[in-house]
């Protein structure tokens, strides 16, 4: 059964009177468990379709039905709460808020949650064990490597249990070490933790991870 | 971690920029509430005024003396329950020039003048002591700390309205039944500065400067007013009476020009707070965008962003406002220590805390305004772009 349904979804951003096409016309389905990698080359609008299936970006025109919600139908507020309970977000820069130590950074989806502070703890420590940084929880982003900032920021996407990891070039700021450990990191949380993953990339080497590519060409399915 | 957390990390992120922006709200707030309480300080009389009390003095300007035999006639109209005098004696003590050496010097009947001004305390022995010796004078409080004048001390006065050496001994210190209270002044028996120009200066014998009269009810006071005004239109020394309220009025507004000046500035300050602030606050949401993208791709709703900007805002905006309070007090005290005769009432009033403090959140506020607005209708992906 499939846990992302896409159809006919376009996405045109307009400059002035002038539109742009960024996606043209794209139908998929996602099964739930997989690992997908979207490959492509620069502006073939991956990134877009990454931002759409997240949720943080809409259509001009088709639908995303996710886990039976048309996100789509979804008021900003209500899509909000959507993300924060079924989307977990894996950036290329990380996006750590620097002023906040990593177990604060983990925490951050968990404010919105009606948990305990001591549940927080609980899963902020977890999460960090998985990634295997739970000796850094008191560190701040400037005082790790950016491979530890990565991992931090998988913590982070992890820690409220979400269906989907959606991570847009995970390891386009690492050395090849770091990549690899971020991409067996990755591996194992699909693998052992059953969650569904869309990543984009262009590294061949991070796609082999995935158990589906898909490659996008001027906005199209190739 | 909650929210709050967030906001006071984000406040001490650049800690020079928000030091310095604490200052300058701590400074414009002490600015706005100081020239606040100058303003309070000069108004004072006119606040302090009786409602009770009407003031009759000469039609054409209070250097013109009236008759004594008035007294007596206005205190026949109906209406009129009490009557005092006085005189504006001036006259020079000590150094000239220097400021505390200036002080109200009145001479008063003894007899009636703390009746229609219960506001002045005085023990009954200070006041038969006051009333004994011709030559006696009471100091207020303030004027006698100042000047360490204790009782029996004596004052010599270096007469120019009235000229002369004049030696006074002080038989009574008057407390303020409040903080309104002027404190400042030293009054002297009519009947001394009567009897002295007598014998020097025959034709100014008889004379007051103004008369204080006392009304029962409020409804009277305009009747009073023109049944005195009315009957002395045509002698020679016609007359002018009005509240006590408008008496001190007409002094504090040939200041106007200066006293709107000081209003309109402290009402600047408001803005320039409210610059000082929005600079800082844009200029933090700027550096943050991406971060703010960042909490509302996690699922911060419109609410929380709104709350972290303005949580930010208004945390500098009350640290620098409560700082700038507790600078208010001290800078009010100095100004009334420099100028204790010229300001005698200097009092931070409730109203200009309220005001100070409710301008530097209403910047807080105001501040938060625009970045919150902006980065809450920013879309998502922009903010992820952006290079901050």
């Amino acid at each position: 059964m499939s846990l992302v349904a896409i159809k006919n979804i376009s996405k045109s951003y307009w400059r002035d009177s002038l539109e742009i096409p960024v996606l043209r016309n794209i139908s998929f389905d996602i099964p739930e468990g997989e690992f997908l990698a979207l490959m492509g080359p620069s502006g073939s609008g991956k990134t877009t379709l990454l931002n759409l299936i997240a949720g943080i970006d809409r259509p001009t025109t088709g639908s995303i039905v996710i886990g039976g919600t048309d996100i789509g139908g979804l008021g900003e507020t209500a899509l909000a709460q959507w993300r924060s309970r079924i989307m977990g977000f894996i950036f290329q820069f990380y996006n750590l808020l620097p002023v906040l130590t990593a177990f604060e950074n983990v925490e951050l989806p968990l404010l919105l949650t009606k948990l305990s502070s001591k549940e927080r703890r609980d899963h902020v420590e977890f999460a960090l064990k998985i990634v295997g940084l739970e000796e850094r929880m008191r560190h701040y982003p400037k005082q790790l490597s950016g491979g530890q900032e990565q991992r931090v920021a998988i913590a982070r996407a992890i820690v409220t249990d979400p269906t989907i990891l959606v991570a847009d070039e995970p390891t386009g700021d690492l050395d090849k070490v770091s990549a690899e450990e971020i991409m067996k990191l990755l591996d194992r949380l699909n693998s052992e933790f059953k969650k569904t993953i869309i990543m984009v990339t262009h590294d061949p080497r991070a796609a082999e991870r995935a158990h589906l590519v898909r490659h996008l060409d001027k906005g199209e399915l190739s | 971690m909650k929210i709050f957390k967030i906001i006071f990390k984000n406040g001490l992120r650049h800690k020079l920029r928000t030091i310095l922006t604490v200052l300058g709200i701590m400074i414009a707030v002490t600015a706005f509430g100081f020239l606040r309480t100058v303003v309070t300080a000069w108004n004072a009389g006119v606040s302090a005024s009786a409602s009770n009390r009407m003031i009759t003095h000469h039609s054409v300007s209070i250097i013109f003396t009236l008759p004594i035999a008035y007294r007596d006639q206005i205190l026949k109209i109906p209406g009129v329950s009490a009557i005092s005098y006085a005189n504006w004696f001036g006259g020079v003590y000590k150094d000239a020039s220097d400021f505390k050496n200036f002080f109200p010097r009145i001479a008063v009947d003894p007899e009636t003048f703390f009746d229609l001004y219960p506001e002045f305390g005085l023990s009954s022995g200070e006041r038969e002591a006051f009333m004994k010796d011709r030559n006696a004078c009471v100091v207020g409080h303030k004027l006698a700390e100042e000047h360490g004048f204790k009782i029996g001390d004596i004052i010599n006065i270096e007469g120019d309205i009235y000229p002369g050496t004049w030696e006074f001994v002080v038989r009574g210190i008057y407390q303020g039944r409040d903080a309104t209270v002027d404190e400042t002044q030293m009054l002297f028996q009519w009947k001394y500065l009567d009897e002295r120009i007598g014998q020097l200066q025959q034709g100014r014998q008889g004379e007051v400067g103004w008369y204080v009269l006392s009304v029962k009810n409020p409804a009277d006071l305009a009747p009073v007013s023109k049944t005195v005004d009315d009957m002395y239109f045509n002698s020679r020394a016609s007359t002018k009476t009005e509240t006590e309220k408008e008496w001190q009025q007409s002094f504090v507004s040939m200041s106007s020009a200066i006293l709107t000046s000081l209003t309109v500035i402290s009402y600047v300050i408001i803005g320039i707070i409210l610059l000082v602030l929005s600079n800082t606050i844009i200029m933090a949401t700027r550096e943050r965008i991406r971060e703010y993208a960042v909490l509302k791709t996690l699922g911060f709703t419109r609410g929380h962003i709104i709350g972290l900007i303005g949580g930010e805002s208004m945390l500098i905006a009350v640290v620098g406002g409560v700082l700038g309070l507790f600078l208010t007090f001290p800078m009010a005290g100095a100004f009334a220590k420099a100028f204790p005769t010229w300001f005698p009432i200097v009092v931070v009033e409730p109203l200009t805390i309220v005001l100070a403090f409710g301008a530097a959140l209403f910047a807080g506020l105001i501040a938060a305004l625009f970045p919150a607005m902006k980065i809450t209708r920013m879309n998502i992906v922009d903010g992820l772009r952006t290079i901050g």
